[in-house]
């Protein structure tokens, strides 16, 4: 690899940025001012070019100290990682929290999306930009993960380090506070408050939440943490699969695989080493729960993941966590650094002899790096692309090695499971969805938040619980990949077998109900935006299919009937090409909400 | 005598296609045995030279057993398959997906794709005048080639054909993300300021056109493009030992444009700046 480099010079801050991150360069060919030794020893090769996965944490780290990224501070990063610098262009470019232009240091991310959508983001927005300061750069932002305090503002303050305030629920004045001011910006409340189930005995997944300290790992422990490990470590690896697989446990992140065969068929793969892949990208809208688990729970995230690993044979975890959680991060970074102090994760774990460790990894901005081989790819220092299966990522994941990749609540789940043995854990919920289920209900209910209820409780008395408003208009599942059901439809049992048969989906467990403040057709409108802000590129159904269902959609925002009809069918052979021959479930799903609203809830009628 | 690779001899695969029984060697895509059964399948981001990148799903095929449509291109045969060319909703994907490039993208000089519009029923139009297409300008940054990204489908070919597959010097990449994802240098640069080292390479592998020699650019500008008054001449590469075959397309005795045969079992297609820019002695008549 012949690499060409620029003229560009990285300002000092920024060549401090990435030191920090990846120590000082050891010659010229990384960087250094140029040696005798250097002009007789070429660095590089193989073991320079293993360093690729650390180019998503290096525009991090640029980021997060200057607010953007230059062409020096890029070409630098490269010539520290032997990167070729279209290639971190390319990347750099992927994300949507990245920025390859200058702007000011502070940016304030407004959501825009549906929850906050219909709790007037677009009147906050516009009040923050008429208040706004020059040194804050205003963006409208998909989903935040905050839809239980609805309008949400995430502020980013670039330096050393980097500061962030949330502001939600969201007003003008709290916002533009957040981003001329962070440090002194009111402290988050707890993540416990998104769970007014908390304290309550039948808890299962969310029994810790606002009990422990989420900083204590003794207090973790007080409350059961690790007796699940020290389970695991009883079994034995076959058998903590087998308690996995007789349990029912099906994928919580939208696609339902069965874990246990999912581990099963990575702890079978020949070709080492295994990976253990935690996908805390959580960025369909309107799903907040993994969050609240991160931030309320973290230690049994990195329990969970030790056993994931222990069952398949892995001995390297990583974590990919979304870009806009920060909290979620201090929180996870603390917890992994206690976990190691106290020999829970590093060379001997619990005195057993096998080794298991965690890097965490921030997303930046993209919801495509939800899909588990894009995330791969993120990972790895390449674009957020999804890439063609098969090979499944059980034999080809991480670095083309096998991998298991859970998300956050699946993990979870197996606390529980080992604690409480399969068969009184598939005795929870239905015969085909075992056990509880977390579900995000946000919109127009008086008690949004986090609800933990085993499968089977039906929709009604889910919006019951939470508080369901009058003048129910309609309720979209599974977020903005999901579909919409009527407001009678509330006899819908909550399980993958319920909603499949009654022509929707579960999805990650998103509810949210829409009242008439915001018309069916801006709603749509924005999951079209959403989607066309999102896909990759990668494939023509779902990079220009889209688009054209955005513009279809903006045509006959206002019109209904005949006035609409040439759109909705144009929309309907559009939307049934992205379903067939898009790449990944991106596309795939793109048109699922739309098509729902218009033939449940007969919106343009 | 010329010796002829054979390679390790493979197992063949039995699967159906359309109903006919196929055979296949092991490690074929499903694209391969569909034209070995003479059966024609559009493909646009598919190379003969390349791993296929299945990104256009032009090619899409239905699977039985599979929810979504499947690749041909990339789709490796398997026993027992069960495969459907031509049915109703493998028929709409295509016309959609050509509907959605003619739409967005300049197509008038990618071969074939009017006969599959025609024969697909695509009306590109159906979308209105007001959606959305690339509007690039052609970016004339030096005297070699042109990069008129008004053409560009995304196909990846040229980014796969400069990275790993074949050139190793990474000069482009794709930037940016879904519709307005392209092809680009570092820093979205001229051509001159980036690791290009002028191979052509890319302009080999490029389906639509987007990539062209700017002879060739020129002559389409003026109207004096002509390929029914071209000759293709094959030759062999004056200037090292390694022998490079050089298709020399020429128009009123002059040299156009340069290709290299995508079967020579050395290189492939490849070649370097001097065989496929260095031509200009041929012509020099003092």
């Amino acid at each position: 690899m012949d690499l060409h480099f620029g003229d560009s010079k990285p300002t000092d801050d920024e060549r401090a940025a990435v030191d920090a991150l990846l120590g000082p360069p050891e010659s010229s060919w990384e960087g250094a001012d140029r040696s005798d030794a250097d002009l007789r020893w070429a660095r590089g090769g193989r073991e320079a070019r293993d360093r690729r996965d650390l180019l998503l944490p290096g525009l991090h780290a640029i980021n997060d100290r200057v607010g953007w990224i230059s062409e020096g501070a890029l070409d630098y990063l490269c010539r520290r990682l032997t990167v070729p610098p279209a290639e971190a262009y390319g990347v750099a470019t992927f994300y949507a929290m990245f920025s390859v232009k200058p702007r000011p240091a502070t940016v304030l991310h407004v959501c825009t999306d549906l929850a906050c959508a219909a709790a007037g983001a677009q009147e906050l927005c516009a009040g923050i930009e008429a208040r706004v300061a020059a040194g804050v750069h205003v963006e409208r932002s998909p989903c935040l993960g905050l839809c239980e305090r609805a309008p949400a503002a995430l502020a980013i303050r670039a330096g050393d380090p980097v500061r962030t305030a949330v502001s939600a629920p969201a007003t003008v004045d709290a916002a533009v506070l957040a981003a001329t001011a962070p440090d002194s910006a009111p402290e988050e409340p707890p993540a416990v408050m998104a769970v007014s189930q908390a304290g309550s005995d039948d808890l299962v997944l969310l029994r810790r939440v606002g009990v422990v300290d989420p900083l204590s790992l003794d207090d973790y422990r007080a409350h059961g943490g690790y007796t699940a490990l020290r389970r695991a470590f009883e079994l034995g690896p076959a058998g903590v699969i087998r308690e996995v697989t007789d349990s029912g446990l099906v994928g919580r992140g939208g696609a339902a695989f069965p874990t246990g065969r999912k581990w099963q068929a990575t702890a079978s793969q020949p070709d080492h080493p295994h990976y253990v892949v935690c996908n805390a990208d959580e960025s369909e809208p309107g799903t907040f729960k993994d969050r609240v688990l991160m931030e309320g729970d973290p230690y049994a995230l990195i329990e969970s993941m030790t056993i994931a690993a222990y069952a398949t044979g892995a001995h390297q975890g990583y974590l990919y966590l979304r870009g806009e959680y920060p909290r979620a991060l201090h929180r996870l970074e603390h917890a992994i650094a206690q976990a190691r102090a106290r020999g829970l994760l590093g060379d001997d774990i619990l005195g057993q002899g096998y080794a298991f460790d965690i890097g965490i990894r921030r997303g930046a901005g993209a919801y495509i790096c939800g899909e588990e081989t894009a995330l791969f790819n993120s990972i790895e220092g390449y674009r957020g692309e999804p890439r063609s299966k098969p090979p499944f990522p059980v034999e080809k994941g991480l670095f083309g090695k096998p991998t298991v990749e859970n998300n956050v609540e699946t993990l979870v789940n197996v606390l529980p499971i080992l604690t409480m043995g399969a068969p009184a854990y598939a005795a929870i919920g239905t015969a085909k969805s075992t056990g509880p289920k977390l579900f995000c209900v946000s919109g127009s209910v008086d008690r949004p938040g986090i609800y933990e209820l085993p499968f089977g409780a039906t929709l009604g008395e889910l919006l019951e619980l939470a508080g369901v408003r009058e003048g129910l208009r309609a309720v979209l599942l599974g977020g903005a990949a999901g579909g919409f059901v009527r407001p009678d439809e509330r006899d819908i049992p909550l399980t993958f077998e319920g909603t499949r048969e009654a022509g929707t989906t579960l999805g990650s467990g998103v509810v949210m109900a829409f009242d008439d403040t915001v018309p069916l057709p801006r709603l749509l409108l924005r999951i079209a935006e959403f989607f066309r802000d999102e896909s990759c590129g990668q494939c023509v159904p779902c990079r220009v299919g889209t688009v054209r269902q955005e513009e279809a959609l903006h045509r006959i925002v206002e019109r209904t009937g005949a006035a609409a009809a040439d759109d909705i069918a144009l929309l309907r052979e559009v939307g049934r090409a992205m379903r067939d021959a898009s790449i990944c479930g991106l596309g795939q799903t793109a048109w699922n909400a739309v098509e729902s609203a218009i033939d449940r809830l007969g919106a343009y009628e | 005598m010329t010796a002829i690779p054979l390679g390790v001899p493979r197992r063949l695969v039995e699967f159906t296609i359309d109903g006919k029984e196929a055979r296949v060697p092991e490690g074929s895509t499903v694209l391969d045995a569909c034209r070995a059964a003479g059966k024609d399948i559009p493909t646009l981001c598919h190379g003969d030279t390349l791993t296929p990148k299945n990104a256009c799903r032009v090619c899409v095929v239905e699977v039985e057993g599979s929810r979504t449509l499947v690749p041909a291109c990339s789709r490796k045969a398997e026993p027992g398959m069960t495969v459907h060319t031509d049915t109703e909703r493998a028929r709409h994907s295509r016309k959609v997906v050509l509907e959605l490039l003619a739409s967005s993208v300049d197509l008038s000089t990618t071969p074939q794709v009017a006969g599959w519009i025609k024969e697909y029923e695509a009306k590109p139009d159906r979308f209105g005048p007001e959606a959305a297409r690339l509007n690039e300008a052609p970016k004339i940054d030096n005297d070699l080639y042109v990069r008129d990204y008004d053409k560009c489908i995304l196909c990846y070919k040229c980014v796969d054909a400069c990275g790993d597959q074949w050139q190793n010097t990474f000069a482009i990449s794709v930037a940016g993300r879904g519709f307005d994802a392209r092809i680009a240098v570092e820093h979205d640069a001229p051509l001159t300021d980036s690791a290009c080292v002028y191979c052509g390479n890319c302009i080999e592998v490029c389906p639509t056109g987007a990539l062209s020699f700017k002879s060739e650019f020129d002559m389409r500008a003026a109207g004096t493009w002509d390929e029914s008054q071209q000759t293709e001449t094959t030759t062999v590469c004056a200037y090292c030992g390694v022998g490079c075959n050089l298709t020399l397309h020429v128009q009123d005795n002059e040299i156009v444009k340069v290709t290299s045969p995508h079967d020579n079992p050395v290189t492939h297609g490849n070649l370097c700046i001097k065989g496929r820019f260095g031509y200009q002695h041929v012509q020099n008549r003092g």
